[in-house]
């Protein structure tokens, strides 16, 4: 990689180890995949949740939180994804205190670095939007797809140890998303029946994503006429992120860089495959359970927004849930606190749910939680929740927001696989 | 002179390592697919599933899921409960930054399917720098 003067006396050391890790983790990556220089972000978005990060992780941050203070302070606006403890039911989810404990330092560690504690991964509703051609380094597959595809601003998967060394730095290697050639389309999908509500839209956005072979494949969508909400886009992103592990998606006339299909693709663009309802409906009965008990319903990855939070406590309202049954809405701290002042975290507590704040269902110790709690059978609105947690030793459930408060109120999975 | 079957990828990070080959043409993900505590693959659908990973150098097809691997292999390899090496079809930004913040050996992009031509249970040497794997 071609560095200049500044970026050559980080990567001396010259402005302490803090900007010289930095600069030595861009540099190993960007010659990985070949870049030639670096590019100036404008935001991070940082993951760094205790169950990724480990002791060997803590311990890494918390060496570089005793550096003097204008050796570790970050250099561009940074702010977190989801952490793995929420300190106010922490104990009732039966995590442990050194679970606790050790996202604490972890916390300590970031604030003394000047990152702003947001834990939130969809950071793009509710924080700081990213801007068309914005250079970025977003560390949540979910925020980078969205970010990308929907509002043209540019970041790879930026992951912990990465999305912290372009803070320190300011600035990542050039390769990937950054450059015009890896935005181009590679592949095509027609939709021939638009999906109807967030779990459908989470359902073909998993189709697409079960279909991409490598990071580097930019699918191209076409057949949706009128824009998706926001919230049915992310759901839609969020799947193709976590199905295909791929950062950016084009929908014609939707999103910014797609007007047309000649926009996208450089010649004739490649023999469409069709998408219809009963794709969809397959993606979903994938995940029906061989039985109908529940144990969990949980509403995460990616965090409610306030109008889905809305729905929420609109289909709790005046409900209880089955005594049996463990109700969880993860979401943000800033719509966690929209949400008590407008009464939504009341209603949805009212009917026996939960509503945490500042942290996301798989990124807090699932498989411990799970075991604690005798969780197995879990079911969700969530493509991208589903797929993961199959990792983790749940038995998941694939249905819509009504599906999954019917069957916490019922106590036993009703209204899927038929 | 060894007449060992050479394979050359593209790029490669961290340093020369020898292990014994587990390998798959199923996709990677620390997050999505193991039992990081028991060493152990644990996503039901995986073809390793139930396979001990620890000190084997995997050899996989693609990097797939999300983020959480960039931490989880450092995390790995300070308990000793990391794999010897990674060979993949195609890493993505996130298993080359997990693999450089790490100091685990990591190549890719070969022209073949290496998970085609290794098989499981053969001892082979890999070297980053030159982005070589050779089965011994």
């Amino acid at each position: 990689m071609k560095l200049d003067d500044h970026e050559k006396a980080m990567l001396a050391g010259e402005e302490g180890p803090a900007r010289r890790y930095a600069m030595e983790q861009i540099v190993r990556v960007g010659d990985f995949f070949g870049a030639e220089r670096c590019v100036d972000v404008s935001q991070v978005h940082l993951m760094a949740d205790p169950e990724s990060l480990g002791e060997a992780g803590v311990a890494f941050l918390e060496g570089l939180a005793e550096l003097p203070r204008d050796e570790r302070r970050v250099r561009v606006p940074t702010v977190t994804d989801p952490r793995g403890v929420d300190f106010e039911a922490y104990k009732r989810l039966k995590q442990t205190d050194a679970m606790a404990g050790l996202e604490r330092r972890a916390i300590a560690a970031f604030e003394s670095f000047g990152v702003m504690m947001t834990d939130t991964c969809i950071n793009y509703q509710t924080i700081l939007p990213p801007v068309m051609g914005e250079h970025l380094a977003f560390g949540d597959t979910g925020s980078s797809i969205y970010a990308n595809s929907v509002l043209g601003a540019r970041t790879n998967f930026e992951g912990g140890p990465s999305a912290l060394a372009a803070a320190l730095a300011g600035r990542t290697a050039a390769y990937g998303l950054h450059l015009d050639e890896h935005r181009r389309g590679t592949s095509l999908f027609h939709v021939t029946a638009r999906p109807e509500g967030l779990t459908e839209w989470g359902a073909l956005g998993a189709i697409v994503g079960k279909a991409m072979s490598s990071y580097w494949d930019v699918p191209v969508v076409t057949g949706i006429e009128g824009a998706p909400t926001s919230d049915e886009i992310k759901q839609f992103g969020a799947a193709l992120a976590s199905f295909g592990s791929t950062p950016l998606f084009h929908m014609v006339g939707i999103t910014p860089e797609a007007p047309d299909l000649k926009a996208v693709f450089d010649g004739d663009p490649p023999k469409p495959a069709t998408m219809g309802a009963g794709d969809v409906a397959d993606l979903i009965r994938s995940y029906t359970p061989a039985d109908d008990t529940l144990h969990v319903v949980a509403f995460a990855g990616p965090q409610l927004s306030l109008v889905e939070m809305q729905m929420l406590a609109g289909l709790l309202e005046g409900r209880t849930l089955n005594k049996d049954v463990a109700l969880l809405a993860t979401t943000s701290p800033e719509i966690k606190s929209a949400c008590d002042r407008m009464g939504l975290t009341a209603a949805i507590e009212g009917a026996g749910g939960v509503v945490l704040s500042g942290v996301c269902f798989y990124q807090m110790y699932a498989r411990e939680i799970g075991e604690a709690n005798g969780w197995k059978r879990l079911m969700s609105n969530s493509a991208k929740l589903v797929n993961i947690l199959g990792g983790y030793g749940y038995e998941p459930v694939l249905g819509s927001m009504e599906q999954c408060v019917e069957s916490a109120v019922q106590g036993r999975i009703v209204g899927v696989g038929s | 002179m060894s007449e060992g079957r050479v394979y050359k990828g593209v790029a490669g990070i961290g340093a020369a390592v020898e292990g014994e080959a587990l390998v798959a043409h199923d996709n990677f993900s620390a997050r999505y697919d193991l039992d990081r505590i028991k060493g152990v693959f644990s996503r039901p659908s995986h073809k390793l599933c139930g396979e001990n990973y620890v000190g084997k150098v995997l050899i996989l097809n693609i990097a797939k899921g999300g983020v959480a691997t960039a931490w989880m292999l450092r995390e790995m390899t300070d308990r000793d409960m990391a794999p010897a090496a990674l060979i993949l079809n195609a890493a993505n930004p996130i298993m080359a930054q997990g693999a450089a913040f790490a100091n685990l050996p990591l190549i890719d992009r070969f022209d073949v399917d290496i998970t085609s031509v290794i098989k499981t249970g053969e001892h082979v040497a890999v070297d980053p720098a030159n982005a070589i794997v050779k089965v011994l």
